[in-house]
């Protein structure tokens, strides 16, 4: 038997984001011309939970919007899943969660979630089959009818991530989402967020100013210091288990202060 | 049980205004009568009443003719007012020239344009009342219902975006349902100024049987309770508007009133 003189094509994992040599400036020109990032280089690869981290004016959440095709890039390539940001934007790629829930008062719980669907052209018994399946996943089976006012923070967000993987996006994009909750309902949204990520096998970058927070969820923590917005370093943060338990092991400690180094030396240069 | 009380509770809420009425209203006629039996300049209730009575066939045409110039007018002035702020929230060149021009014409006394409208549309015509009316109430419609369009949640305009939702879908699902609550609150102001506006342009002319001309020939003539009698009759035209309005503000939103139970 002789050998294949071709290798199998090598089953690796396809990239979700390639960044390359992405730099933004804002007002350029003007008096007030700001080099929010300077020559990006990031790689996430599909089913990674990559959280950005940084001290504010980092450029963090403006990365986060470019891979968003939210705003554009000065120079350099965006793509997301192979394509242009803004291709996968029109396709459907991905799915954001901002800092505030940001929903629409005026429709309820399942009428929310059901948002993107209807933007995609559902037919409404799957939207509303849709619908249900995700409050279940994010355990608001009963508040199906009830409407956004009459939720607490912690609830409201949760809708809004169901709302966010209601078409089951391959990409979840969240900008600061836990920023306003109280520690324990954070610490809970963290727990629910992994275990909705390991369930549905989506790829996640997260924005966080909070390094216990990068250091608990993520596969890969990428540090970013300010002005201009640089990638200070990427971290591969591996905890063993993924979930509450982790919190009290020497490895998380041991990666919170390394995380809190490198972004302290960010700061002084 | 629960029906049984929360009956109670909105019968204690009504009693104070109630009281405070019929004490206004009895000091009112009690003070007349004792300083003033004939009533001349200022008519007690009771000779009010008797005006209405008296000319209930008059006063129920004229808050019909009345009625119909505020209403029409109303009307009119939602729609050109809803219409101009979705102009200018679609499109931003309609915004640049309309909007500071809206701002411009806004500081027109336009109340005191009604013999001006007389001119243009006849001395005896109601358009020239509705014209009043209609450029009344279009101001705080248009100012409102822009402002709701505009001021909306940014990162709701966003999370559309992200949905690679287009601008038209964007104005359907996001600023619209925003602008509720805005076009809500200059709907109840206009319907008060609908009927101010109407009532003062009939005083310089429309039609001869509207509730403008009852109370200038009334008070002309020295018949002051005949003149009051058509004033209570705007008064309630005035009140059965806003109540339709709060009334549809309910039907049309009653999302907006679950956080904020009184």
């Amino acid at each position: 038997m002789t050998a294949d003189p071709t290798p199998a094509v090598e089953i690796r994992p396809a990239s979700a984001v390639e960044i390359s040599g992405v730099t933004k400036v804002f007002n350029p020109g003007g008096t007030n011309e700001v080099l929010a990032l300077d020559n990006i280089d990031l790689n996430v690869d599909a089913g990674d939970f990559v959280t950005l981290i940084g001290p504010s004016g980092c450029g963090k959440s403006t990365l986060l919007r470019l891979v968003a095709a939210l705003v554009d890039s000065t120079s350099g390539t965006v793509l997301v899943n192979g394509k242009t940001a803004d291709q996968a934007r029109l396709d459907r790629d991905y799915s954001m969660v901002f800092q505030k829930a940001g929903l629409f008062d005026w429709r309820d719980v399942s009428r929310n979630i059901e948002l993107p669907l209807e933007l995609m052209g559902w037919k409404a018994a799957d939207r509303r089959r849709r619908s249900a399946e995700m409050l279940e996943l994010v355990k608001l089976v009963d508040f199906a009818h009830h409407h956004p006012l009459e939720l607490s923070g912690g609830m409201a967000q949760r809708v809004a991530i169901a709302r966010a993987m209601s078409f089951k996006p391959a990409l979840l994009l969240m900008d600061e989402p836990f920023g306003a909750l109280d520690e324990m309902t954070r610490e809970h949204m963290q727990n629910e967020l992994l275990r909705i990520w390991s369930e549905t096998e989506t790829t996640v970058i997260f924005v966080t100013h909070s390094i216990s927070e990068a250091v608990f969820l993520s596969t890969k923590v990428v540090v970013m210091s300010p002005r201009p917005g640089r990638i200070a370093a990427v971290i591969d943060n591996d905890l063993g288990t993924r979930d509450d338990t982790a919190r009290d092991t020497p490895q998380f400690f041991a990666n919170v202060s390394a995380v809190r180094r490198v972004l302290r030396a960010g700061e002084s240069q | 049980m629960k029906a049984g009380v929360e009956a109670l509770n909105r019968l204690r809420q009504l009693l104070p205004p109630i009281l405070a009425a019929a004490i206004g209203f009895g000091g009112w006629e009690l003070l007349l009568r004792l300083t003033q039996p004939d009533g001349f300049v200022l008519p007690a209730p009771s000779k009010i009443a008797d005006a209405v009575i008296e000319n209930s066939a008059a006063i129920q045409t004229a808050t019909r003719v009345t009625g119909f110039i505020v209403v029409s007018g109303l009307l009119a002035g939602v729609l050109f007012g809803v219409a101009a702020a979705l102009l200018v929230t679609a499109f931003r060149t309609a915004n640049e020239t309309l909007t500071p021009l809206a701002v411009a014409v806004n500081a027109v006394p336009i109340v005191a344009l009604a013999p001006i409208f007389n001119a243009w549309f006849g001395l005896l015509s109601p358009r020239s009342n509705q014209a009043v009316v209609v450029a009344l109430v279009f101001f705080p419609i248009f100012i409102n219902t822009s402002r709701g369009l505009v001021e909306v949640e940014p990162s709701q305009v966003e999370l559309m975006e992200s949905y690679g939702a287009p601008k038209w879908r964007i104005i359907r699902e996001v600023r619209i349902p925003n602008a509720m609550p805005y076009f809500f609150t200059a709907l109840k102001l206009g319907t008060s100024l609908a009927v101010i506006a109407a009532i003062v342009a009939e005083y310089f002319g429309g039609r001869q049987d509207a509730l403008g001309n009852i109370i200038t020939n009334s008070a002309g003539l020295t018949r002051y309770a005949d003149a009051w009698a058509a004033v209570l009759a705007g008064s309630l035209l005035g009140i059965a508007l806003y109540g339709l309005a709060v009334l549809l503000e309910r039907l049309v939103m009653p999302w907006y009133f679950l956080g904020r139970r009184t």
